[in-house]
C-alpha cells in the first residue's frame, strides 16, 4: 500500500513535465483560426503578441508571485529598442530586431528588478508602478531618439528571412508572431517545470521558509524579473514591427493595467492563462470598442469583477470545476 | 588549540536582542555539542522563538556572536546559515501550502543540493532529489500523502510536513520550535517518534512544553525567563531546581 503510494507519487514527478495531448489544443486553434477567420488575422496577430506579454507576466506574477502594475515598462523598452534599431540604426532585419529588444529589455528589467525585489508588498507595487512611469517621462523627454509625443516614425522592417513581407492581410505576421510565441511558451514551459521553477512556486507559496532552507530569493527572483522582461520586450519588439511606429502608449499604465487583467481573467501560474486571457480580453475589447469605447472600459471592469468574485483561478479555473463535476457525475 | 571532536556545534555568546525598550534576550551563552538533545523551556513570552530567530538569522542580533563548528556565522543571512546546515521548524506552521506534500520536501532538498538553479531541465529529470523526498516522507510516515497539497491535510499531518522539511535540509543543527504545538495528544506520538529516531550526530535543540517530552529526550536542559537564562543543566538537576519549579513547574514534580 505504501510502496505503491510512493511508486505513485515518484511517476508524478517523473512525467509531470511531458506534453500533454490536451495541450496541442491552442496551437491546433490558432493554426486552424488562420484558415477559418483569414479576414481577421491583424486582430489574431494582436492577439498573439498579447498572449506572449501576458506569459511574461504569468511567470513572474503566476509562479514567483511577483506583483506588478508596471509590466508595460519592459514591453516598451522592447518596442523603443526594435523601432530605434531600425529608425535611427538602420538595421532593419526583423528577427535579430527580435532579439535586440529582447537583450534591452533584458537590461531594464536586471537592473529595475534587482533594486525592486528587495521589496515587497505595497511597496514593491509602487515601485514597478514609478519605473515605468520614469520609463514613460523618460521616452518623452528623449524627443530626438524617440519622437515623444509624436511617435517614433522612419522604421522600416525587411522581409521576415528576406521572403515574408508584412502583407496587406496581416498573414506573414501572424504566422511571425505564433513562431515567436511558440519559442517564447516552450522558454516559459522549461523554466516553469524545472527545479528553479519549483522554488519560484516557493517563494510565492512561502518566502519566509525558502530563505529558512537556504534559498537565495533575492536571486531567484532577479533572474526570473530579467527573463520575464526580455520576453515582454519580444513582444514589443514585434509590436513595433508588426505597427512600423511606437507611441508613448506602449509603456502606459493601461497596458500594465490591460496585461494584469488577462492574467487574472485567464488565470494565472498555469501557462495557459495567458492564452485563455489574453485571447478573450483582446477580442472583447475590439468588438466591444466597435460599439463604444465607454462600453469597452464598463465591459473589461464587469468581466473582471465577475471573474474575481466567482472563479478563484480564472477562467481556465472555472474551466477545471465545471469539467470535474461534469466528470465526476458521468462517473 | 582545540580538539575538534571537542568543538561545540553551535556556540552562542553573549547574546542580545532589544525590541525597543522590550529585552528578549539578555547576554545568553549556550553551546550545543554535536548530537547534543538540548532542551529549551520556559514560559510564554521568555523569548525562545525569538532565540530561535537570532541563531538562525531570521533576527539580527543587538549584540553577541552564532559560531558554527567554530566558524562565527553571526553576520551571515539567514539563506547562508541554513546552507551550512542550521534548519528549523515554526511554532506556527511555515509550510508551501498549495503544492504537494512531496514537492515540499523535494524543494528543500533541492535548495540544498543545488538542483534549483537549474532551468532548463525537468525537475522530473532529478532522480537523487526525488528518491531522497520519498525516502524521508517514508521516515516521517508521510507516504500516503505524498501527492496531497499541504493544505488539504489535517493540522498534525501538517506539522510533520514542517519537520521533513527540516529535514530535507540535511542539517547539522536542528532548532524545533515546539513540533507538537497544536496537535492532539492523541496524534501527538507521531511526531515525538519522529523527533525521538533523529540522527545521532545532529545536534538538536527542542522548545517544548511538555514536561514529560522534555525529560524523556533531552540529556541537557535550559530555562529561559524573560530573555535570560535562569539556569541549566541534567533533567536532574533541573527538576531539582526550587527557582524553576517556582516560575515553570508550578511546583508539580517530574523525573
Ligand atoms: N518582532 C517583534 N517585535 C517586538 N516584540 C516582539 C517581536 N517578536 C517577539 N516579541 C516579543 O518578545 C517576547 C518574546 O517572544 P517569543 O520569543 O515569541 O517568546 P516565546 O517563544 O518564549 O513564547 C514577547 O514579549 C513578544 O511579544
Ligand atoms: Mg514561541
Amino acid at each position: 500500500m505504501t510502496d505503491t503510494a510512493a511508486a505513485n507519487a515518484v511517476d508524478y514527478l517523473l512525467k509531470r513535465h511531458r506534453f500533454r495531448p490536451s495541450e496541442a489544443l491552442p496551437w491546433v486553434l490558432a493554426v486552424a483560426a488562420f484558415f477559418v477567420f483569414p479576414d481577421y488575422m491583424a486582430l489574431g496577430t494582436q492577439v498573439l503578441i498579447a498572449i506572449i506579454f501576458a506569459l511574461s507576466l504569468d511567470l513572474i506574477l503566476g509562479y514567483a508571485g511577483i506583483v506588478t502594475l508596471g509590466h508595460a515598462a519592459y514591453f516598451g523598452v522592447g518596442a523603443y529598442a526594435a523601432g530605434m534599431l531600425s529608425a535611427h540604426g538602420g538595421w532593419n532585419e526583423p528577427l535579430t530586431g527580435l532579439v535586440f529588444a529582447g537583450a534591452c529589455a533584458a537590461i531594464v528589467g536586471f537592473l529595475s528588478g534587482w533594486v525592486l525585489l528587495r521589496y515587497h508588498g505595497l511597496t514593491l507595487l509602487m515601485l514597478t508602478l514609478a519605473v515605468a512611469i520614469l520609463m514613460q517621462e523618460m521616452a518623452n523627454a528623449a524627443e530626438i531618439w524617440t519622437g515623444g509625443f509624436d511617435g517614433l516614425t522612419g522604421i522600416t522592417i525587411d522581409p521576415i528571412l528576406g521572403m515574408f513581407d508584412n502583407d496587406l492581410w496581416g498573414h506573414h505576421y501572424y504566422w511571425y508572431s505564433l513562431a515567436v510565441l511558440a519559442l517564447m511558451f516552450y522558454v516559459t514551459r522549461r523554466i516553469v517545470y524545472s527545479p528553479f521553477g519549483q522554488a519560484l512556486v516557493g517563494i510565492r507559496e512561502n518566502v519566509g521558509r525558502m530563505h529558512a532552507i537556504g534559498s537565495p530569493v533575492h536571486r531567484r527572483l532577479v533572474t526570473v524579473y530579467t527573463i520575464s522582461a526580455a520576453m515582454a520586450g519580444v513582444a514589443g519588439g514585434l509590436f513595433a514591427q508588426l505597427n512600423a511606429f511606437v507611441t508613448l502608449d506602449v509603456l502606459d499604465f493601461a497596458r500594465s493595467g490591460a496585461v494584469m487583467i488577462m492574467i487574472i481573467l485567464g488565470g494565472t501560474g498555469r501557462l495557459y492563462g495567458a492564452f485563455v486571457g489574453a485571447t478573450v480580453f483582446t477580442i472583447l475589447e475590439d468588438e466591444l470598442a466597435k460599439i463604444s469605447p465607454e462600453f469597452w472600459e464598463f465591459g473589461v471592469g464587469l468581466v473582471l469583477v465577475l471573474t474575481v468574485m466567482f472563479v478563484q483561478g480564472g477562467l481556465l479555473g472555472l474551466w477545471d470545476k465545471v469539467s470535474s463535476r461534469w466528470i465526476k457525475r458521468s462517473a | 588549540m582545540q580538539d575538534p571532536s571537542a568543538m561545540p556545534a553551535l556556540q552562542i555568546t553573549g547574546l542580545n536582542k532589544n525590541f525597543g525598550a522590550l529585552q528578549v534576550a539578555r547576554d545568553i551563552n549556550l553551546a550545543l555539542r554535536p548530537g547534543a538533545r538540548h532542551a529549551l523551556i520556559g514560559p510564554n513570552g521568555a523569548g525562545k522563538t525569538t532565540f530561535v530567530n537570532l541563531i538562525t538569522g531570521a533576527l539580527p542580533p543587538t549584540s553577541g556572536s552564532v559560531k558554527l563548528y567554530g566558524e562565527d556565522i553571526t553576520g551571515l543571512t539567514q539563506a547562508q546559515r541554513a546552507q551550512r546546515g542550521i534548519a528549523r521548524t515554526f511554532q506556527i506552521n511555515q509550510l508551501f501550502r498549495g503544492v504537494s506534500v512531496l514537492e515540499n520536501v523535494c524543494l528543500s532538498i533541492a535548495e540544498r543540493t543545488g538542483d534549483c538553479n537549474a532551468l532548463w531541465r525537468p525537475a522530473g529529470t532529478g532522480r537523487a532529489v526525488i528518491d531522497e523526498a520519498v525516502h524521508l516522507l517514508d521516515r516521517v510516515r508521510l507516504t500516503e500523502d505524498a501527492l496531497k497539497k499541504v493544505s488539504e491535510l489535517p493540522y498534525g499531518r501538517q506539522r510533520l510536513v514542517e519537520i521533513a522539511i527540516a529535514l530535507g535540509q540535511d542539517p547539522k543543527v536542528l532548532l524545533l520550535d515546539e513540533p507538537a504545538a497544536g496537535v492532539p495528544s492523541a496524534e501527538s506520538h507521531i511526531i515525538l517518534d519522529v523527533v525521538d529516531s533523529l540522527a545521532e550526530d545532529i545536534a538538536v535543540l527542542i522548545i517544548e512544553h511538555d514536561m514529560d517530552v522534555v525529560f524523556r529526550f533531552a540529556k541537557e536542559i535550559t530555562v529561559l525567563v524573560s530573555g535570560g537564562i535562569l539556569t541549566a543543566g541534567t533533567p536532574d538537576e533541573i527538576a531539582a531546581d526550587e527557582r524553576v519549579r517556582e516560575v515553570y513547574l508550578g511546583g508539580s514534580h517530574h523525573g
